[in-house]
């Protein structure tokens, strides 16, 4: 006879434990999950609504809605908020604390207790991220880098802004310690290395950066709290300091977080793409070592962001060979995807279509970067528009569409409801649409020669601005369709069977929602992830 | 829920990890540390000359004492012995005491002189001296942090012996603490010779 918690689904109260508490002090890696999905999508939406209050001014020149140091304020907490906030914790905390147990077989992560304390880590660098914008000498204009010397000069609120993300890097950390002591340890005695999901595999790569690089910057933003504080001088080069070495301690980790961000999401999509192709993944190696080999080499290429900071020739020569050498694991695992759909029998289901988007826009941004990373070209776009479109290419098209895929393919299995499917595809086209329409003009206006992080520009820039402004609208108008979709996941009757997609990871042999407990004994049989002979969908 | 089941391998593995991170916290700093002896060779051993020698090898005798202590303290509860285990812990965390009085001294010292950040000897003087004295400042201050929390970690651990949680089947705290201490205690070896040994 199982105990409840082995048969009521985990959304579901608990027998003797209701109410908020039972998921604020939860321990339950899917309930953590939760908590973090919840909070990760809050402050996407709190980051996308200052996105486009920034197109709407930048509709047209001049002052529109809002002057200069309101504008800073914006892009700054936008690139806070987004960063630190969404991207970062994004797919790993949420889908990676809900999954990542599941799919190895574990009744939990390592440490649950530890798990639960990160996501109120997270809440309070959240409350104090927001905090510092209403206190202090207003809120910090100083961009998401906190560059020095300015961000020790401002009288903005700087502060507190980075006390509160050395206290989310922490939280960072934590996470990744969590996930690889996890899949080193808890993995069902049958689930050998070789038989881990992609996405597995991922969080794993993902977690060694989260916990080599981080300290880094958590040590780097302690300095400009110091710095601000006492005033001793180590990156003013009036007091001996040199702010170069700034650049270099906060891209030595900011670097390798733009794989914290990605890998992720090459993860989600390469589980998604096989179980869509009914097809087993091309390159399973591959495709594992190159998350390892984005996380060595990602941790060697971050002087990238430096060309024109002043250093010497040689220097950028050899960062920018690297940077070249990097791009080569991305690449191959492009290949790895494609290669797996040539030939499928292709069922195109929303999952799929937002894998699609991902690597399409998640390619434009990855070869765009080589434009930047090839020092000669940066030297001419560097710091201007052409550098935007890029990033929100990488991370939004990329880690963004991830997240949208993950989405629309565990949320059937963690509501045991199905979305709007009509709505999800027409959210697509506006999506797709919307950011093209959106990003596309910056590459434009930025090869042109309109630099990032003003109000203001040149009556020239305006076409592209004004059309980049309306794309903004239709990408808004995109994301609320794909919700409003995906709200039919959170009430009606749970339909869902087992295994809707008929995937072959172990969380498909669960029931939807999966109970409070799960894999209390580790399973007896562990399927190889992507061999569908026999898996039956159950929908 | 039902009680975890404990992993023991598990929760050493994890907190190996972090002293990574630790390390790497430091790393930075040290990072700051080597390019800028790099840069001010000259300055940096004339101010290493006035950095106490005494003060400094003391520390380091109390330090390495200190992890000897816990290190026992650990052996002690393994046999089983629980009271020699919680005396060690006690004088382990006065040795931390010493370390941090004798430091309050030091630094006293040094601030007395006019010699503490921002300060205006240091402002007006060559780049390297204020860079030296600077680092020292957030270099040691970011260990002593680390000596005050590895303090309160070890008193956790004296607690939990009390209460009978941490047992002489199942050290895995302690132990951890322990590691913590040792991590403590190698950062500052290197601390020592960089800033009191330069010149
Ligand atoms: C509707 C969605 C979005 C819109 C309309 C939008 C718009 C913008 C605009 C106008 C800027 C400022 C450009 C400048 O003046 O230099 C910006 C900067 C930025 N955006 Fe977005 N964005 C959106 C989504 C995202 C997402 C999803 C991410 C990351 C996950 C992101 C990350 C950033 C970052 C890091 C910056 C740089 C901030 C800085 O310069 O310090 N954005 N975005
Ligand atoms: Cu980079």
């Amino acid at each position: 006879m199982p105990s409840p918690g082995e048969t009521v689904p985990f959304l579901d109260p608990y027998p003797g434990r209701s109410g908020i508490l039972s998921w604020i002090f939860s321990t339950d890696h899917k309930r953590i999950g939760m908590l973090y999905l919840w909070s990760i999508l809050t402050m996407f939406a709190v980051g996308v609504v200052i996105g486009v209050l920034m197109r709407l001014e930048l509709i047209a020149p001049g002052r529109t809605i809002m002057g200069a140091q309101t504008y800073n304020a914006m892009f700054t907490l936008h690139g806070v908020v987004m960063i630190f906030l969404f991207v970062i914790p994004g797919i790993p905390a949420a889908f990676g604390n809900i999954l990542l147990p599941l799919q190895i077989g574990a009744e939990d992560v390592s440490f649950p207790r530890l798990n639960i304390f990160s996501w109120w880590l997270y809440l309070t660098g959240a409350a104090l991220a927001v905090t510092s914008l209403f206190t202090g000498g207003g809120p910090p204009d100083t961009g998401w880098t906190f560059y020095v010397p300015f961000s020790e000069r401002t009288t903005t609120n700087v502060s507190l802004a980075v006390v509160a993300v050395f206290i989310l890097g922490f939280s960072s950390i934590l996470t990744g310690l969590n996930f690889i002591t996890t899949i080193h340890r808890l993995r069902a005695p049958k689930m050998s290395w070789g038989k881990l999901p992609l996405f597995v595999w991922s969080l794993y790569a993902t977690a060694w950066i989260q916990l080599l690089a981080t300290p880094v910057l958590g040590i780097t933003v302690a300095l400009v709290f110091i710095e601000r504080l006492l005033g001793i001088g180590l990156f003013d080069p009036a007091r001996g300091g040199d702010p170069l070495l700034y650049q270099h301690l906060f891209w030595i980790y900011s670097h390798p977080a733009v794989y914290i961000m990605i890998v992720p999401a090459m993860g989600v999509v390469s589980d998604i793409i096989p179980a869509f192709a009914r097809k087993s993944i091309f390159g399973y190696k591959a495709i594992a070592v190159s998350s390892l080999a984005i996380a060595f080499a990602g941790s060697l290429v971050w002087a990238h962001h430096m060309f024109t900071s002043g250093m010497s020739d040689t220097a950028v020569m050899v960062f920018s060979f690297l940077t070249f050498v990097v791009a080569i694991p991305s690449a191959i695992k492009v290949f790895n995807w494609v290669a797996t759909l040539y030939k499928g029998s292709i069922y195109l289901e929303p999952p799929l279509l937002f894998s699609l988007g991902f690597i399409f826009l998640f390619s434009a941004g990855g070869l765009t970067g080589l434009v930047l990373g090839s020092a000669g070209t940066d030297i001419h776009v560097h710091d201007t528009y052409f550098v935007v479109a890029h990033f929100h290419y990488v991370i939004f098209g990329g880690t963004g569409f991830g997240l949208f895929a993950a989405m629309h393919f565990w949320f059937p299995k963690i509501f045991g409801r199905m979305y709007d499917r009509k709505l999800a595809n027409a959210s697509w086209y506006l999506l797709i649409g919307g950011f093209n329409m959106l990003y596309f003009p910056m590459f434009i206006i930025g090869l042109m020669g309109m630099p990032r992080r003003y109000y203001d520009y040149l009556p020239m820039y305006q076409t592209g601005h004004m059309v980049s402004t309306v794309g903004s609208w239709v990408l808004v108008a995109g994301l609320v369709t794909m919700f409003w979709g995906l709200s039919k996941c959170f009430h009606g009757p749970r339909t869902v069977g087992r295994n809707p997609w008929g995937a072959a990871t172990l969380e498909w042999t669960l029931p939807s929602p999966p109970p409070h407990l799960t894999f209390l004994d580790p399973p007896d049989e562990v399927p190889s992830p992507y061999s569908y002979e026999g898996v039956k969908r159950d929908d | 829920m039902t009680e975890h089941h404990k992993d023991y391998l598990g929760d050493k593995f994890g907190m190996w990890l972090f002293l990574f991170t630790e390390i790497l916290l430091f790393g930075g700093l040290f990072l700051l540390y080597s390019v800028y002896l790099h840069r001010y060779p000259a300055e940096f051993h004339q101010a290493g000359l006035e950095l106490s020698r005494v003060f400094g090898t003391a520390n380091t005798i109390v330090l390495i004492t200190s992890s000897f202590t816990v290190a026992m303290a650990i052996s002690a509860l393994q046999q089983g012995r629980r009271v020699l285990c919680q005396g060690l812990l006690a004088s382990t965390i006065v040795l931390a005491g010493v370390f941090m009085v004798n430091k309050y001294f030091e630094w006293s010292a040094k601030i007395g002189h006019g010699i503490y950040p921002g300060s205006p000897e240091l402002v007006d003087g060559p780049g390297g001296t204020n860079i030296f004295f600077g680092l020292y400042y957030v270099m040691t201050g970011a260990h002593g942090l680390h000596v005050v929390i590895g303090a309160a970690l070890l008193g956790f651990c004296m607690l939990r012996i009390g209460q009978g949680r941490v047992t002489a089947d199942d050290f895995g705290l302690l132990e951890n603490g322990g590691l913590y201490w040792h991590l403590v205690d190698l950062v500052w070896i290197f601390l020592f010779p960089l800033f009191y040994l330069i010149s």
